[in-house]
């Protein structure tokens, strides 16, 4: 079972034929359900129990910060461009675009034809102004770093935008689907950050931060085929027990952030599916590159040999992930290197080997971990710890407060835990945590020739070359970087079994790309 | 008659320079907490700009003394400001909350303090019983575990089963009565809580009554059990009794936040947890002073009714 979820791309549908393969009733559903779930029917109201979700949250589209936000956002916003569940690119508002021949101007046809809940079509202006809320020097938006790259914006008419970049960027189409990057109505050339108004699947009823969002179908929604909900009702439900006990008892339909010490106990419930998806969410531990002793290599490389990634698999996330190796690419990615870089496992001869080369006997390091940075990260800390002392490294955990964890402990104390949500392409994820000098550049690693690289592959629109470089840049971070990459988790969760999901779940967000009440509907 | 309003506007008085202080430290200690709501809000995605940015917007590059002046003036004139994290007004916000809050308190007091003085006065007539065994012990059992853990098995035994939900929605619109259905389990849990401390105080300020000579006068002159009790023993321990159920429903309202989380209860604690980490200050503050003044007015009424209570302090020497 652990075997199979691990696997790449995992549907509901490889969970199912590996649960029957082995027999675990557990996860098989009547046949009648399965042949119910190729049809989506209309109608229901969704009501969805997610782990996040504050009192603070707010409709500015620069700070949505959890998943709750997100979700919220997905189902009443549109974006340029949408990832599919099979991580492909798909028009959304944008109904094609193309590159100029340096890969540095785009030009994106607006959808005719799409309005926003308040009635107002939409037009060039509005993404215009949409992007541009995230750009400048005034900007307060979390998304600021990834328009960066952006020098102007312009309408060549009333639904063409031309996107004009400081450098090549093939994969600029991909950052337009970025959840922030939501397109909302213009006035006056900007767009109201405390509006609802968006030209999504729902229409927003009533929202109040902290306890619950309702909407509506928009009745209007140029899908088609989407949005099969009457309505949906999203709950935050911080506490992981008050969560499973609200899909138990019946009071929500689908929870996201499965506890995992307890998930035995949720599959043995009738009427509800535990769905795990492998995706590109991954926990790492960053080593300051600058700050002796991590400034040799031999030293993070024997750190990195020294950590039992199929432990922290099997006992952090209880089976459900994967094992990383070193470089932040998951299997969801297009150009995952694969089999062209073997696996890293655990090897005390290895890591005292390159001690060793390091002119060392045995080494003192101080981990600071926190469960802010991901939960069981203390746990994961101190399996580490007695598995490196096997290596003659001695690595002393110490327990950081969750409150302030990311101003005072991240990026400030040499050897730390953290986590990523993963990006949709490599570039994304490279750019925005591995290339020299970058503000989330967690471990403070430079490395010209991944700079050159990444530089090189970012103008460059022939795949095949595109896929070279990405392996070599995905080795180079692996045998050369400072951070740790031991495990990827799959996003856990759970649904009664009158809902129906699609074939496939997408990977690249919690809860179907966080298109959840777009793309589900009740069986 | 006179010197109980006296006392009741000195302590009012007394209050407001309470709530001042609180405000203060409140300020204070925010302020001593790492990061600041830009910070709190970025997260892990914070640059140095957008950092700047916000708090060039929101005036949080100010000085502590400029913050705290600016925001005390305009709290004077009945403006609470308004939120950092969704730029609603603070009173908006809390409004709400407040009365759900409010509503889970009474919900609670109105089970449980009947409930620990009635079992008080029984464990007191029956002292040494197996009565009065039996009800300490339980009592004891309630308020030794964890609220989350009495909780966790209210929700087993009673929202697993099917008879009450054990998510709590109280959307507008519901009827009283559907309120308190949705509402029982949080409201049974916190009864449970401060049951044990109400009750065993009564007891025990009765017991110690029971003991004087004239209680015994009364018993030779052959009154019934129940009657000694309730017209000789207990108007003599209200004071002490009204004292420990003050206290208890200043709890009731200021320390509910764990039954909060574990019922997604939209009550005021959570909303204080929430604005804490983010260090949505407007909202920290304005929270804080309402379960100041909640202790403040609470010690307030029990003072004044254990004065009218007892016929001598209403006659000073």
């Amino acid at each position: 079972m652990t075997k199979s979820i691990t696997h790449t791309g995992l549907t509901r549908r490889s969970v199912l034929r590996g649960a029957t393969a082995l027999g675990a009733a557990a996860l098989i559903l009547p046949a009648s359900m399965r042949a119910a779930s190729a049809e989506p029917k209309k109608g229901g109201i969704l009501r969805i129990g997610m782990g996040h979700g504050s009192t603070s949250d707010s409709l500015d589209p620069g700070s949505w910060d959890n998943a709750y936000s997100q979700v919220f956002a997905s189902s009443r916003h549109n974006y340029l461009t949408e990832i599919d569940a099979d991580g492909a690119l798909q028009p959304e508002i944008a109904e094609s675009w193309e590159a100029s021949a340096d890969a540095a101007t785009w030009t994106f046809k607006i959808r005719q034809g799409v309005t926003f809940h308040s009635g107002k079509a939409l037009d060039a202006e509005d993404v215009i102004a949409s992007i541009n809320f995230h750009r400048g020097e005034d900007s307060t938006s979390a998304a600021k770093p990834i328009v960066d790259g952006i020098t102007d914006i312009k309408a060549d008419g009333s639904h063409t935008v031309v996107v004009s970049l400081d450098a090549g960027n093939a994969d600029f189409p991909f950052i337009m689907s970025d959840y922030h990057i939501a397109i909302m109505p213009a006035k006056d050339g900007a767009i109201d950050p405390t509006s609802a108004d968006g030209c999504g699947a729902y229409v927003v009823d009533s929202f109040e931060a902290g306890v619950e969002a309702r909407m509506t179908r928009n009745p209007n929604y140029w899908k088609s085929d989407r949005a099969h909900f009457d309505g949906i009702e999203l709950l935050p439900i911080v506490d992981g027990a008050a969560r499973q006990n609200a899909l138990i008892s019946g009071q929500v339909d689908v929870i996201d952030r499965v506890d995992l010490n307890t998930v035995h106990l949720l599959k043995r419930a009738r009427n509800i599916n535990v769905l795990s998806v492998t995706g590109s969410q991954h926990y790492v531990f960053p080593m300051d590159s600058r700050a002796a002793p991590f400034s040799d290599n031999n030293v993070r490389m024997a750190m990195k040999h020294a950590v039992d990634r199929e432990e922290l698999v099997e006992k952090i996330l209880n089976g459900y992930g994967s094992v990383g190796n070193d470089h932040p690419i998951s299997t969801a990615n297009r150009f995952h290197a694969g089999d062209a870089l073997e696996q890293r496992t655990y090897d005390a001869d290895k890591a005292k080997w390159y001690l060793k080369q390091a002119g060392l006997d045995s080494i003192d390091l101080e981990l600071s971990v926190s469960d802010a940075a991901f939960g069981g990260a203390v746990d994961a800390g101190v399996l580490m710890s007695e598995k490196s002392a096997a290596a003659g490294i001695k690595l002393t955990v110490k327990r950081e407060p969750s409150d302030g964890y990311w101003s005072n402990v991240w990026m400030k104390k040499p050897f730390v835990a953290s986590y990523w949500g993963g990006r949709p392409t490599e570039d994304w994820m490279f750019s925005t945590a591995y290339k020299s000098g970058v503000n989330w550049n967690e471990s403070y690693w430079e490395n010209a020739r991944f700079d050159q690289l990444l530089a090189a592959a970012r103008s460059e629109l022939d795949n095949d070359k595109r896929r070279e470089m990405y392996v070599e840049m995905q080795g180079l971070v692996r045998d050369e970087g400072s951070t740790i990459i031991p495990m990827f988790a799959s996003y856990v969760m759970a649904h009664s079994t009158a809902v129906a999901t699609p074939d496939t779940v997408a990977p690249n967000w919690t809860m179907d790309g966080f298109r959840v009440a777009e793309r589900w509907w009740f069986a | 008659m006179a010197h109980v309003w006296r006392m009741i506007a000195q302590r009012l008085a007394l209050g407001f320079l309470t709530l001042f202080v609180v405000s203060l430290l409140i300020f204070g200690a925010t302020e001593l907490l790492p990061g600041d709501f830009a910070e709190a809000i970025l997260g892990q995605s914070a640059t140095p700009e957008t950092i700047a940015a916000i708090r060039r917007e929101l005036g949080l590059d100010q000085p502590f003394h400029t913050r705290y002046v600016s925001w005390l003036s305009s709290v004077l004139q009945g403006d609470f400001g308004k939120s950092l994290a969704n730029q609603q007004p603070v009173i908006e916000l809390i409004s709400k909350r407040l009365g759900n809050t409010l509503f889970l308190a009474l919900y609670a007091a109105a089970m449980a303090v009947p409930l620990a003085l009635i079992l008080g006065i029984l464990a007191a007539l029956f002292r040494n019983s197996v009565f009065d065994r039996m009800s300490n012990a339980l009592a004891l059992t309630s308020i030794s575990f964890p609220e989350f853990f009495v909780a966790y098995i209210l929700i087993l035994w009673f929202a697993q089963t099917g008879y009450f939900p054990s998510i709590v929605r109280l959307s507008s619109g519901i009827s009283f009565g559907e309120s308190l259905y949705r509402s029982f389990l949080p409201a049974l849990t916190l009864t449970l809580v401060v049951t044990a401390h109400m009750m065993r105080m009564t007891r025990a300020a009765l017991i110690n009554l029971l003991a004087s000579p004239y209680i015994e006068m009364a018993r030779l002159k052959g009154m019934s059990p129940m009657r000694v009790i309730l017209r000789h023993a207990l108007p003599n321990a209200l004071a002490p009794i009204i004292n420990v159920v003050a206290l208890n429903l200043a709890y009731l309202i200021t320390g509910v936040v764990v039954v909060e989380v574990v019922f997604v209860y939209p009550g005021l604690g959570q909303l204080m947890v929430d604005s804490v980490s983010r260090r949505d200050i407007p909202v920290v503050q304005a929270v804080a002073l309402i379960f100041a003044s909640a202790y403040v007015l609470l010690n307030l009424t029990a003072d004044v009714l254990s004065t009218l209570s007892n016929p001598r302090l209403m006659h000073r020497r």
